[in-house]
């Protein structure tokens, strides 16, 4: 008995020495531009470098905050993830809940429209979107930033894998007790999908706020971007001045950490609301 | 008479469908449709002439966009096999660990994830500089000479796709931990007592249960990698010698800087074609003897 318990230590031990060098591979780079926002910007071209800072200072996030635009460029990222992630709460959840749970004409090709437009990648719909965004007037707007980006397909998807589960019981009550559709999807289906709701808001909103491709083509003033296209600029024009790039990355990760830390929960069981099966 | 019936005692539902429906129509389906319509276009600033499949021909002819096909596969079939082999060895690793530890190293793993590919990408250039870079710091202080990583036509690709496999996998690690847990704990105790080792029961009960989410990680991971841009557009712009040149950043540059929007449509065309193309070689590989 004795011996396999050591075997199943040793194994154990392995694993925790595999597990952590993985890892730690990934948090390098993370920790490396944290370290590399607060060292003064001559250290960068020292070589060896410095792995713990001696010296600490905030000279590189004072030089990125005289660059007054990357408040507009954050402000136009909170706008823009914010609109998107509540619309495409709810209606991908009247969509998901009228193809999970309504039996109509049409609810399995809606269903399978959906998820086969999965499938299809960016670069089909980006030239087409850019013309038709032009011709509405809506390049370098608000607009032309958040109506495409809530049109995207998975947030239904998610929806509906979710709403089958509900039990047709509980629904069937509400109507039976002559609750209308309206009150019955508000008073009801809402407040039970309040996980897979949560779980598609900050997955919608981490997502938009990273988004880099869309905006970068739609927007042409410095003062349209979002702060992925805003940071793709000044990484064009100051390439080697590394602390303050660094400071900048910094400055766009905090945010999306801080969600990933206080909904830690929803991210790890999250992203397996609908995708198995 | 009695579909529209039908349709009328359903009216509810159709409009519960129709917000997002109706966005999803203009902003999603008219424009895939109108992408293979531009496609036999000649379309671009001074001329808007139906050519047929033309821009089809030109597209097979071209060498760079054979080379930018190469590229993409490389890339896709480089990374999609690693990262997925790192999340699943992850997961079997962190499943014998009491709840804190797996939560912990799921956590460390998802890190990543929610940066954006930009931010990671700047984060790599620095990491990658051939003079102050940390890795080339580590190659010497290990005794091997410094590589200069990305400006090399040789090494630009592999160091992309390390990259990507080093940070990645996050959202795959818990997808397949969630999975796995799922398989009833007898299964394993069971094999155990048979006399069953580690490997034969990675190859005959866990590999197996969790087929179905292994095929949705590998279609949804070559999906994205195919589509491979962000990283490309901070960290290389495709050079040198065309050796990162992927297929999307080739639509993007030809798209938005030449303006060639009737060959970028072709392009992009193409790419679907064959994503699809993968996406059925998958499925019938993998879903074929799956059992419950």
């Amino acid at each position: 008995m004795n011996k396999i318990r050591m075997k199943k230590n040793i194994n154990k031990t392995i694993s925790l020495i595999i597990l952590s060098f993985l890892a730690l591979l990934a948090f390098i780079p993370l920790y490396w531009m944290v370290v590399t926002a607060f060292k003064e910007p001559s250290l960068t071209l020292k070589f060896p470098p410095e792995i713990f800072p001696k010296n600490p200072t905030l000279q590189n996030f004072e030089s990125l905050f005289q660059r007054k635009e990357i408040f507009r460029w954050t402000l136009n990222s909170v706008i823009v993830a914010g609109t998107v992630t509540l619309t495409q709460i709810l209606f991908c959840a009247m969509a998901g809940y009228a193809i999970a749970k309504k039996k109509f004409p049409g609810s399995q090709i809606f269903f399978w429209i959906y998820i086969s437009s999965m499938m299809i990648p960016k670069q089909v719909t980006l030239v087409p979107l850019y013309i038709m965004v032009a011709n509405l007037g809506m390049i370098n707007t608000y607009w032309g930033l958040i109506l495409p980006s809530i049109a995207a397909p998975f947030g239904v998807f998610l929806m509906r894998q979710f709403m089958l589960s509900l039990p047709n019981e509980i629904l069937d009550a509400a109507r039976i007790d002559g609750a209308g559709e309206f009150k019955t999807f508000r008073k009801i289906v809402l407040p039970m999908s309040k996980p897979a709701l949560a779980v598609l808001g900050i997955f919608t909103f981490v997502g938009e706020w990273n988004s880099f491709l869309w905006p970068l083509i739609v927007t042409q003033t410095s003062e349209m971007k979002t702060l992925q296209a805003g940071l793709a600029l000044i990484q064009e024009e100051v390439p080697m001045e590394y602390a303050y790039l660094m400071a900048g990355a910094t400055y766009a990760a905090i945010p999306m950490v801080i969600v990933f830390l206080s909904f830690q929960k929803y991210f790890l069981r999250g992203v397996t609301v609908g995708a198995v099966k | 008479m009695t579909l529209l019936k039908k349709i009328w005692k359903n009216k509810s539902a159709y409009f519960f469908v129709l917000p997002h429906f109706s966005l999803f129509m203009i902003f999603f389906l008219i424009p895939v449709g109108w992408g293979m319509y531009l496609s036999l276009f000649d379309y671009s600033v001074f001329s808007q002439e139906f050519v047929g499949f033309e821009n089809y021909k030109m597209l097979f002819q071209d060498k760079l966009f054979w080379k930018a096909l190469g590229n993409t596969f490389l890339y896709t079939f480089g990374v999609v096999p690693l990262w997925l082999g790192k999340a699943l060895l992850v997961t079997v690793l962190i499943y014998p660990f009491r709840k804190g530890i797996r939560t912990f190293f799921k956590s460390m793993f998802y890190l990543p994830h929610v940066s954006s590919t930009v931010i990671i990408a700047m984060i790599w250039l620095w990491v990658f500089n051939p003079n102050f870079g940390l890795l080339n710091y580590f190659m010497k202080s290990i005794g091997l000479d410094p590589v200069v990583w990305l400006g090399n036509a040789a090494t630009a690709m592999p160091s992309l796709i390390i990259m990507q496999v080093i940070m990645g996998g996050g959202s795959t690690i818990v997808l397949l931990s969630a999975a796995m847990s799922s398989i009833p704990e007898y299964y394993f105790e069971a094999a155990e007592l048979e006399g069953a080792n580690s490997w034969q029961i990675f190859r005959k009960i866990t590999l197996p249960l969790l087929k179905p989410t292994i095929l949705y990680s590998l279609v949804m991971g070559t999906i994205a990698n195919f589509q491979t841009f962000s990283n490309i557009y901070i960290m290389t712009q495709g050079g040198p010698e065309f050796s990162t040149l992927t297929v999307a950043y080739l639509v993007y540059e030809t798209a938005f800087k030449n303006y060639y929007l009737g060959m970028a449509s072709a392009m992009s065309m193409v790419m679907f074609v064959i994503l699809v193309g993968l996406a059925l070689i998958q499925f019938k590989w993998l879903s074929s003897n799956v059992e419950y």
